[in-house]
């Protein structure tokens, strides 16, 4: 404020209370309000879609993990077993004792129902054939109450998982409505029951047509393979690289190239490096497709500028006095960094490494170009090697290969599998967690 | 597995070696380790070294060389007349492959005796059935140039083995006698050794730069070839998408267009919802949230970037689909055909993009200083007009930088388009329609067949070469601004 200003008389400004806001702080006032609620709409936003992301993958993958079996006590005396293998149809034999075996047994806990092989064969698959390979195979058990425990069919494992209702459903020669009567009074003898489906997580891929058969244990079997290939391979090349480029490499052109490349590899799309892979691994070295080692190669150099750039920032904070020390009680330099820096960086690195393996495990795209889909992975591998080169799915690839699928039971097997695949990158994460709490130092 | 032996041996020789120079090097020095250059370790490394690095170096430049040597030579013994129309000898070549692999197998089957594959004047009808017995036959019938190939490539890679086998324990011999004579007690051996971690570690390093040539040059070889089979103009001006399946190219329209305005669409669909999310959670978290919001918020925020893509395709294709469908589909308004659409994709990228956006945006905003907030507040601004007035435009050259990132991200992202957007290539203006996008026609071209030859197969190499030059071009822009525009504050 100028004397100027002094002389110039003010003009009469309006009263302004400091207790009631003129309109214009309420304007100024309302627009910060506002403001700050978009801010919390973002964020409530955000954790609504990982709400709706973990409740839709909890609801459609949780009944995976469930199937529907029908479990009969059924006996066969040794002359009912002759009589029926002197018969033209044995099969239908087979089928028959067992309708009037079901019958009594309902009967006996007076439900009625009425149906017939048709429907039998509808709700549980061929049970004359089962039954007749049980006898054949072991004659001894005539005579004696056996246990037989089948798979229901796909829809009828859908219905009791509400993914076929009696309003939506259209008679056909899969299901009709009089079936289900039937699977209703089985359900209430107790015959149907609904139990854990250990096949899910120890079996391999089944064929197109029998999505209750299919499980993901031989393609978890692939994964692993992979991240052994992965850590293998990435975790001693990222740490070497790491610590020429944080220790030793002078500031020249040829370092400026090196890291120039790391960081943009670290944005390349992963499809690129399954074209990488498919051009040298498969076209060009013929090295087998579909085989984990070619999933796990591509994978490693997917995942080394992601450990290299963790590398170096771990080795950055360890502080430059432990180096000083070191080459001061005469270590050479090499051996302050061997034996002094990089036990300090550990904890860091492998925190970073497995934030990199889990990023790796689940990974699609290339595994897509290097043949791990497309095809069955009926069973494990044989041994250690051939765990290698054998043809195998990955949990990713054989989550993708069920999504692409025609038949709809098989989506809910794509959701099962994603909660394994979580389960495994969570328990990676709360490692490398637990690790960075357990072992951080701040100098 | 021979070559697994063969490492096994050469690591048990330079074993040997360590401890022989070890103790060479403390019986040179009588027993008194401080007569020594180095510590002993080092005079055991340096034998082990010698012998380690030569022998392997040696196996793997073999193990590259043979199949090209043993294919040269191979492929001159197929006459041209068998290459028969439509084929090439590439391909005769890789049956050569797959015979030579059917013998060995049957041999270890026991279904063929050893000298039965090796006889050049072998029955061919029989071999051939005897192949078949032991399921180790693809093609119907093995023409006679083609067994005498595969007969002969099965020696040479046979004989090929044994010389390298017998070479390379030779060199890790040698490795271990040099190492050894030039143990003595003053004989620099850290310095020796160390100079040879220093090269592990910088061909290490190297590995990088030569990931990124093998990228380079398997796209742009590739592409080459494929430019050979169709004309390099219709690729990038055609306003069609219509592969054919059936014949060798000629009647395929191969544009590039209408791929990459289903990666433009969807991108700008993704960024959309990403951007503003992102953005609006960042400037939250980091000026008005309180510690415990923060801390709770931010790492949840980031759970949705480290969930895997694919779990985001299928949550477009099962969720976010039936969903939009039942909106705007045939019940609702009518707009929506199928639930594949670039909206559910755009949809989906866009919450997997809203952590990176964010956590982004939130360190540049943190790293504007806060003597800038203070002043602004000393000139009585509100929270919002500092942010929007000194805040953003502070930090914007950071945000759009993080945004051009983000846009890379989705622009090369893969599982989402694959399994939500579609396969039909569309010139549209609607989200509501179908479209595709380059990755994943990349993923549809190169799946399900192994033939390369075929302009349909390799129109993924220029597709990939395209990707690949958008999303670098990307990065590079983004770094550029970053680096031009950056607020020097110190």
């Amino acid at each position: 404020m100028t004397d100027a200003s002094m002389d110039t008389p003010t003009p009469r400004r309006k009263k302004i209370s400091l207790v009631a806001d003129d309109a214009r702080t309420k304007k100024r006032n309302k627009a910060e309000k506002r403001f700050q609620a978009y801010g919390i709409g973002a964020i409530a936003i955000g954790l609504f879609f990982l709400l709706v992301l973990a409740t839709s993958i909890l609801r459609s993958g949780i009944p995976a993990f469930t199937t529907t079996v029908v479990s009969v006590e059924f006996t066969l005396q040794q002359e009912e077993f002759d009589e029926a293998e002197g018969q033209l149809f044995k099969t239908k034999a087979y089928s028959n004792y067992f309708i009037s075996a079901l019958q009594t047994t309902l009967t006996e806990k007076g439900i009625k129902v009425s149906f017939d092989e048709a429907s039998i064969e509808r709700v549980m698959g061929k049970i004359g054939s089962t039954l007749r390979e049980h006898y054949s195979a072991s004659p001894d058990t005539l005579g004696q109450p056996v246990d037989f425990s089948l798979g229901a069919s796909s829809r009828v494992d859908g219905y009791f998982k509400g993914r076929v209702t009696r309003e939506g459903l259209q008679d056909s020669r899969f299901l009709t409505l009089a079936d289900l009567d039937l699977v209703d009074a089985l359900a209430e003898a107790g015959i149907i029951t609904t139990t854990f489906d250990w096949n899910f997580i120890t079996g391999a891929d089944s064929g197109v047509d029998n999505p209750g058969g299919a499980g993901i244990g031989a393609s978890v079997v692939g994964s692993f393979f992979m991240m052994l290939v992965v850590l293998f391979l990435s975790l001693p090349i990222g740490v070497a690289a790491s610590i020429y480029l944080e220790e030793f490499a002078p500031q020249n052109r040829w370092t400026d190239l090196v890291e120039v490349n790391i960081s943009n590899l670290a944005a390349v799309p992963s499809i690129v490096f399954g074209i990488l892979g498919l051009a040298v691994f498969i076209q060009f070295a013929h090295l087998p497709q579909s085989a984990p080692l070619v999933g796990g190669l591509v994978l490693t150099l997917m995942t080394l500028p992601t450990i290299i750039i963790s590398t170096r920032a771990s080795l950055k904070a360890v502080p430059p006095s432990i180096r000083d020390a070191a080459l001061g009680v005469g270590a050479s330099r090499m051996q302050s960094v061997f034996h002094h820096v990089l036990p300090l960086a550990m904890p860091g690195i492998l925190t970073g490494t497995i934030i990199g393996l889990a990023q790796a495990l689940g990974e699609t795209a290339p595994l897509l170009l290097i043949g791990m889909v497309g095809f069955v992975a009926r069973g494990y591998p044989d041994g250690f090697i051939s765990g290698f080169i054998d043809p195998n799915s990955a949990m990713p690839a054989q989550i993708y290969t069920w999504a692409a699928r025609a038949d709809a039971s098989f989506y809910e097997k794509a959701w099962g599998g994603i909660i394994i695949l979580l389960i495994f990158l969570l328990t990676m994460n709360i490692i490398a967690i637990i690790l960075r709490r357990r072992f951080e130092r701040r100098w | 597995m021979p070559v697994f032996w063969l490492i096994v041996i050469v690591l048990a020789l330079a074993a040997v070696g360590f401890i022989l120079g070890r103790a060479r090097a403390l019986q040179s020095a009588g027993g008194d380790r401080r007569d020594l250059h180095s510590l002993p370790i080092y005079y055991g490394s340096n034998v082990a070294m010698k012998s380690l690095v030569p022998a392997f170096l040696l196996m793997i430049g073999w193990l590259i060389a043979q199949p090209f040597a043993v294919n040269y030579a191979v492929s001159g013994m197929i006459p041209d007349s068998v290459i028969s129309e439509g084929s090439s000898r590439g391909l005769i070549l890789a049956e050569v492959r797959r015979t030579s692999d059917g013998l060995t197998n049957a041999v270890a089957s026991g279904a063929l005796t050893d000298d039965m594959a090796r006889d050049a004047g072998a029955d061919l009808d029989a071999v051939t059935t005897r192949l078949k017995d032991a399921g180790q036959v693809v093609t119907s019938q093995i023409t006679q140039p083609v067994l005498h190939a595969a007969q002969r490539y099965r020696a040479l890679n046979a004989t090929g083995n044994w010389v390298m086998t017998g070479l390379v324990l030779l060199t890790a011999l040698v490795g271990v006698l040099w190492g050894l004579k030039e143990t003595n007690a003053d004989f620099r051996a850290r310095n020796v050794v160390e100079q040879g971690v220093m090269a592990l570690l910088i061909a290490a390093a190297s590995i990088a730069v030569l990931t990124t040539i093998g990228i380079v040059f398997s796209l742009i070889g590739n592409t080459w070839v494929f430019f050979n089979l169709y004309p390099a103009g219709d690729f990038f001006t055609l306003l069609e998408w219509a592969p054919s399946f059936s014949g060798r190219g000629g009647s395929s329209s191969l544009g590039v267009l209408p791929l990459l305005w289903g990666t433009f669409y969807i991108s700008i669909v993704a960024l959309l919802v990403a951007v503003p999310v992102g953005l609006f959670a960042a400037v939250y978290l980091s000026e008005y949230a309180s510690p415990t919001v923060r801390s709770f918020a931010k790492p949840m925020l980031e759970v949705l970037a480290g969930i895997p893509t694919i779990v985001y395709g299928l949550f477009a294709l099962l969720t976010i689909g039936p969903m939009l469908l039942s909106v705007f589909g045939p019940d609702g308004t009518g707009w929506m055909g199928g639930q594949r659409a670039v909206i559910t994709a755009g949809l989906a990228m866009g919450i997997m993009l809203i952590p990176f956006v964010s956590s982004l945006s939130d360190d540049i905003i943190n790293a504007v200083p806060q003597a800038m907030r203070d002043g602004s507040y000393g000139l009585g601004a509100t929270k919002s007009e500092t942010i929007k007035q000194v805040i953003l435009p502070a930090a914007l050259p950071g945000i759009v930088g993080a945004i051009l990132l983000a846009a890379s991200r989705a622009i090369g992202e893969t599982m989402i388009v694959v399994l939500g957007a579609g396969a039909a290539a569309r010139l549209s203006l609607n989200p509501f329609e179908a479209m595709t996008t380059v990755t994943a026609k990349i993923v549809s071209q190169l799946t399900g067949d192994s033939d390369f030859a075929s302009p349909e197969a390799l129109v993924a190499f220029a597709l990939g070469m395209s990707l690949f030059v958008l999303t670098l071009g990307l990065n590079v822009l983004a770094l550029f601004i970053v680096r031009k525009y950056r607020e020097q504050y110190d």
